[in-house]
């Protein structure tokens, strides 16, 4: 995206479009990835509750997947889940086996 | 209405992703929990910080809701300025006349030391906003420098590990012990593993009738030195260990949250490579007098508690 | 100019300079005020937290525990939608410096009375314009006073200059502490009405209370957008040269008492100037009569704004004359001369005007100037004009220079 001047530059710092910071790709940072067994899974949530980046998909309150364009592998879910149904795989791995 | 993560997960999170947080932080974790918490519409005011830099590099915001950053010292004042406005617009009827929480999310650089100054003036003023301190316990912005949150005997970049010298020589100061010589109506100690006793909390404070005060424990994998997956797990042991208790004080009233089943300090030493040294042979009295501090302080609270 | 039919007639009253302001304030009716007390800036919080106590105002008053707590909570009331004002001096405005970049960079209209006094160490509680000089780099627009009907005055238009779309800067508005603020003066108080009229209703583009509209203010910049942040604030400033006089002469249709960047007293047919700021130039004023009944080419230039700086007009006023003092009240160190000095010679030099410029330090710490020395500073000025030497660059008037 080419950087405005500042004759169009929103002044002082000020950010009208909330949220834009979804537009980064956080997920690019990714040495591991989650992978959610959902046959294990029991709908605790904790997951969703303790995710820093807001990165488990959650449908019908059910953990449906996770955000690839954000998570940044952190593992905390992994750790977390009481029924060890996420685990950690490496990211080159992962990329590998989609294509 | 009961705290649920089947109910809280129906509403969009109000912080948003792509935020630049290092893997595993707990702030945004924190924040996430504590916005779904707090019913109706919210505006955050943020000092200079971890939470402040990784939202909102321009023209970037994670933010979904109103949100303020002015500097690293007055996060109080500047959200008294603001609450105040607030009061006297929707008095004049210029605004609509609802229910905002105003809630401040600050590091414990900017509520113990820098910004104590301008706390404690909100704070006797009496103004009606949740301050939450995301708690460290160091400068870690900046690269990990001590902060007098720093728990004693931590590895820090400023209270490093030298011949003779275990890291930091200081104890904590008691903030949230602080806070409550405040009157306020409502202090608390949190941390993010327990989510739902966090989110009452939040919810509770957003309700009191005038300023409250949530310490939370924020695990930090780089200041800390630990896996970035174990931020929970750490969390954890923090209240296991007696390091950091749950508890809550309404009205100048004391009351206990959790009473998990005692671990040796040792073991929370063991968990973060910014207390290895503290296992070293050489500094096992610096360990024992630690863990006398901790067993005597929660004798301490044991006691406030009833 | 032109003279409509009939100006606004005022009241004529007595009061001390910081009850102008005070009384001045209570018109406007701020949203917010807060404030921590300096002296001499006391009277004007103290003041001011009567007509809260009375009901006089709809204000919130924060009585805040520091000046840095002041500026922040200003901001903070700003930022989320209000009319804020305050007020400070002295060490109070050094102790609220790194706010005055963040009120000016993060483009929040305030107006700030500023009761001029100087800066320790030595502790001094009395009156120089230190203040408000050494903060003359931080990004806010700086205008002075002469007298008591000029602090009233420049108070209403500061509301309305600071807040001017093509501006949104924060103002101080300068007065001498002690000599216009604890001292009676005569002023012509307008009526409420006609002020609430003229400082009109208080809008903010994307207040923070604007729950439909989520803003963040405050956002940090990396090196790819700071410049061009800055760039906007120079915009500002040079819309403010223009819109000043602009509000200036508004006013000035109103009550007949017209406003710009400079007022000149005597200059026309003067080969000697004098230059100055603030209180000052009312015993200048007295000095230049006497000696203009004795047949001396003298005459006044008086800056009422410092920022912007008004190179055009001061050049223009200056063009032609022989030589010029340049008086600074202040105690701003490290310069050949003094802040204002330094900015009329280059407002001359690239302006190609060549000219003959000395620089006096006066009155610092309260130390009292009589017109008599302002009559030494002419037979200065003269040896200046005759012989072309004007070393020293930098003089002090009315030191005990032994």
């Amino acid at each position: 995206m080419a950087k405005k001047g500042w004759k169009k530059l929103s002044p002082g710092g000020l950010v009208t479009e909330a949220g834009s910071s979804v537009e980064y790709q956080t997920g690019t940072w990714r040495s591991w990835r989650p992978v959610v067994d959902r046959t294990k899974c029991n709908y605790c949530l904790r997951c969703w509750a303790y995710c820093p980046d807001g990165s488990v998909l959650v449908e019908d309150g059910r953990v449906v997947g996770v955000d690839l364009d954000h998570c940044k592998g952190c593992g905390i879910c992994a750790c977390e889940c009481p029924q060890q149904a996420i685990t950690m795989v490496e990211e080159i791995k992962a990329k590998l086996e989609e294509s | 209405m009961t705290l649920k993560l089947s109910d809280a997960v129906k509403e969009q999170d109000l912080l948003a992703p792509g935020h630049r947080a290092c893997l595993g932080c707990a702030e945004p974790t924190i924040v996430r929990q504590i916005l779904h918490a707090i019913e109706g519409p919210v505006i955050v005011a943020s000092p200079t910080g971890c939470l402040e830099i990784i939202t909102t590099p321009f023209p970037a915001t994670a933010w979904r809701v109103p949100w303020i950053h002015v500097a690293f010292e007055n996060v109080a004042s500047v959200l008294s300025g603001v609450e105040t406005a607030y009061r006297v617009l929707r008095k004049k009827g210029k605004i609509a006349d609802r229910d905002i929480t105003f809630v401040a999310f600050a590091g414990d650089g900017a509520t113990y030391d820098i910004g104590l100054q301008f706390l404690s003036g909100a704070m006797e003023r009496g103004h009606k906003f949740v301050y939450v301190c995301l708690n460290n316990e160091a400068y870690m912005n900046t690269g990990i420098q001590r902060s007098s949150a720093t728990p004693l005997g931590a590895w820090t970049t400023t209270t490093p590990v030298g011949k003779g010298v275990p890291g930091k020589k200081h104890i904590r100061k008691d903030i949230t012990g602080i806070m409550v010589a405040h009157n306020i109506p409502y202090v608390a100690q949190a941390a993010p593993h327990a989510w739902r006793d966090l989110m009452a909390k939040a919810r509770k404070a957003a309700k009191a009738d005038g300023p409250s005060f949530i310490n939370v424990l924020t695990p930090c994998a780089r200041g800390w030195r630990y896996e970035p997956g174990d931020t929970m797990a750490i969390s954890r042991l923090a209240t296991e260990t007696y390091m950091w208790p749950l508890f809550e004080v309404e009205a100048g009233k004391w009351r206990l949250n959790a009473m998990p089943e005692k671990k040796p300090v040792a073991e929370w030493f063991k968990s973060q490579r910014r207390f290895a040294h503290l296992l070293w042979p050489e500094n096992k009295g610096v360990l024992a007098d630690i863990q006398q501090k901790i067993d005597h302080d929660w004798d301490v609270l044991l006691k406030r508690c009833g | 100019m032109s003279h409509v039919a009939e100006y606004v007639q005022g009241e004529a009253v007595a009061l001390e300079g910081d009850f102008v302001v005070a009384e001045a304030m209570r018109q406007i009716n701020p949203d917010v005020v807060a404030a921590y007390p300096i002296t001499p800036q006391t009277e004007i919080v103290q003041k001011f937290s009567e007509f809260v106590a009375n009901g006089e105002v709809d204000t919130e008053f924060i009585a805040v525990e520091s000046e840095f707590a002041a500026m922040s909570a200003t901001i903070g009331a700003a930022a989320a939608g209000a009319r804020a004002m305050t007020a400070t001096c002295g060490a109070g405005l050094a102790l609220m410096w790194e706010m005055l970049w963040c009120a000016s960079g993060m483009r929040i209209p305030i107006v700030m009375t500023v009761v001029n006094r100087s800066l320790s160490a030595p502790l001094n509680i009395l009156t120089d314009q230190t203040d408000m000089m050494a903060s003359r780099d931080t990004g806010w627009l700086q205008i002075y006073a002469e007298n008591h009907q000029e602090a009233y005055d420049n108070t209403l238009q500061a509301v309305r200059i600071c807040s001017h779309p093509d501006i949104k800067i924060p103002i101080m508005a300068g007065l001498a502490g002690f000599v216009l603020g604890h001292t009676l003066g005569r002023v012509e108080i307008l009526p409420d009405d006609v002020v609430r009229k003229f400082v009109g209703e208080h809008h903010q583009d994307h207040p923070l209370l604007d729950l439909a509209h989520p803003v963040t203010i405050g956002a940090f910049d990396h090196h790819d957008n700071f410049f061009e942040h800055k760039r906007q604030q120079w915009e500002a400033f040079d819309n403010a040269l223009k819109i000043i006089p602009e509000i200036g002469e508004e006013f000035g249709r109103l009550t007949g008492r017209y406003y710009g960047h400079v007022d000149p007293y005597c200059l026309d047919d003067a080969d000697l100037v004098i230059v100055i700021i603030g209180s000052g130039a009312g015993a200048l004023r007295a000095a230049i009569d006497e000696m203009r009944a004795d047949g001396a080419k003298v005459g006044m230039l008086k800056l009422r704004t410092f920022r912007p700086f008004p190179a055009d007009a001061v050049a223009d006023a200056l063009r032609g004359k022989k030589a010029i003092a340049v008086m600074d009240r202040v105690t701003c160190f490290g310069g050949e001369g003094t802040p204002t000095f330094a900015e009329v010679c280059q407002a001359l030099f690239t302006r190609n005007i060549d000219t003959k410029v000395v620089n006096y330090i006066y009155g610092v710490g309260g130390r009292d100037t009589v017109p008599a020395e302002f009559c030494q500073v002419y037979a200065d000025l003269l040896h200046v004009a005759e012989t072309g030497n004007t070393a020293p660059v930098r003089r002090y008037l009315g030191l005990r220079d032994f």
